[in-house]
């Protein structure tokens, strides 16, 4: 089956941010996106995990985006500007896509 | 009843054993969690249960003056609270301007947990707390925000974000919309509509808010478990003494405003109470440079339990004492 080169886009962002990182994609053009959600982890300001939290303000969630590389610049300056001062990771890695004309 | 009776009576409620085993689960690494949505589901119920009931004690009772002017105290205590904390951590701690500034703003503002719990133990000790409290509680939430910020504009580090989202966040966070909302609700209904849904918010309440409180330890005792190295005396004494000088305040208030004994404690309870839910999203927001760590080891993991076990029972016996 014929595959198509993308770039697979995922960050790992506070849930307080989610919203405003949506937004940033979506002015930047990018309207395909998933949000996941996100159960715990460890990072510089240690451990945490979702069980039991009613608030917002100690979570994560995973946005993830797949689109074609020419695009990939464009999506990450547009995160970038809501990522850069919080907690979270970004990362990019090379995917193949079915069908190329939906990203 | 002294002090010490109600101490020890607080201290062996179901509630605060639910809590206590909890924390004891999380500090033995114990795998009992209660998922997130289902603490999610029990805090809707507490809220509502909580604000119905205001509201339908307002209509029984009706309204006067000091409502309004216990709002505009509460608003006054949430902006000024973040001044003495802030002053008091630069002293204690080593804290930088910015971390002492959200930690600050989160003991201006109130934990809407703890207030149930308190509104819970009047109810039990025979006091009827003014309805309209709940209305206090949802207007305490946001102004120490904003002192916070002030004073972070003050240092040369820069300052935090208020963006119209952000204020959007604050003042319609999901707590304090169905907490007023429930209020007006019961207040639109009264007698008749608590008549109607009694044996939902009523009976079931303080079961509920058992299992909700073991949550809180769970959460609680994690964050201490993970914290230690945060803890350093000087916040240790910070975390424990600050809620006894909100106290102070609240009841100093209280009894200026001429609010009765269950009134006074829980504008105590307000003013001595530390927020984890609003401001510590609200500092990731307008904040992001501050160390989330300190601030919710210090509300969650110091203030929270001692409101909740001595606390709260030393505020009832200070109100029964003014009156």
């Amino acid at each position: 089956m014929e595959t198509h080169p993308a770039k697979r886009v995922e960050i790992i962002i506070e849930a307080i941010m989610e919203r405003r990182l949506r937004g940033a994609l979506e002015e930047a053009g990018v309207t395909g996106y998933t949000v996941l959600p996100v159960l715990g982890g460890s990072g510089r300001t240690g451990v945490w995990s979702r069980e039991g939290q009613i608030g917002r303000g100690s979570g994560m969630v995973a946005v993830v985006c797949i689109v074609r590389p020419e695009r990939v610049d464009e999506l990450l300056d547009a995160a970038f500007a809501v990522v850069e001062p919080q907690i979270g990771v970004v990362c990019v890695t090379d995917a193949q896509v079915l069908r190329a004309e939906r990203f | 009843m002294g002090l010490l009776d109600l101490a020890l009576a607080n201290l062996l409620s179901p509630v605060i054993l639910s809590f206590a085993l909890g924390v004891a689960a999380a500090l033995a690494r114990s795998d009992l969690s209660i998922p997130e949505a289902v603490a999610k589901g029990l805090s809707i119920y507490l809220l509502f249960a909580i604000g119905f009931k205001g509201g339908a004690a307002v209509a029984a009772s009706g309204l006067d003056g000091r409502l309004v002017a216990t709002l505009l105290v509460g608003v006054v205590l949430s902006a000024v609270l973040p001044l003495i904390a802030f002053a008091l951590l630069r002293v204690v701690s080593s804290l930088d301007r910015i971390d002492a500034a959200a930690v600050a703003a989160h003991y201006g503002s109130i934990s809407i947990v703890t207030f149930v719990a308190a509104t819970s133990v009047a109810q039990s000790a025979g006091l009827s707390p003014e309805g309209w409290m709940v209305a206090v509680a949802a207007a305490m939430e946001a102004p120490a925000i904003l002192s916070a910020l002030w004073l972070v504009s003050r240092g040369a580090s820069g300052s935090g974000k208020m963006d119209a989202d952000l204020w959007r966040e604050v003042v319609l966070n999901g707590s304090i919309v169905l907490l007023v909302g429930s209020f007006l609700i019961g207040w639109a209904t009264g007698a008749e509509g608590l008549a109607k849904i009694d044996g939902f918010i009523t009976v079931p309440f303080q079961g509920v808010l058992c299992l909700f409180l073991l949550d809180m330890g769970l959460v609680a005792g994690r964050g201490l478990r993970e914290a230690r190295a945060v803890l350093r005396p000087g916040l240790l004494g910070f975390g424990l003494g600050m809620p006894l000088i909100g106290g102070a305040a609240g009841w100093a208030c209280g009894q200026v405003l001429g609010l009765s004994p269950g009134g006074v404690m829980l504008l105590m309870t307000l003013s001595a109470s530390a927020s984890y839910i609003a401001v510590p999203a609200a500092m990731r927001v307008a904040l992001p440079q501050a160390n989330p760590s300190i601030y919710l080891t210090l509300s969650l993991g110091v203030t929270f339990p001692f409101n909740l076990t001595l606390g709260i029972p030393l505020y009832l016996a200070a109100a029964q004492l003014g009156a």
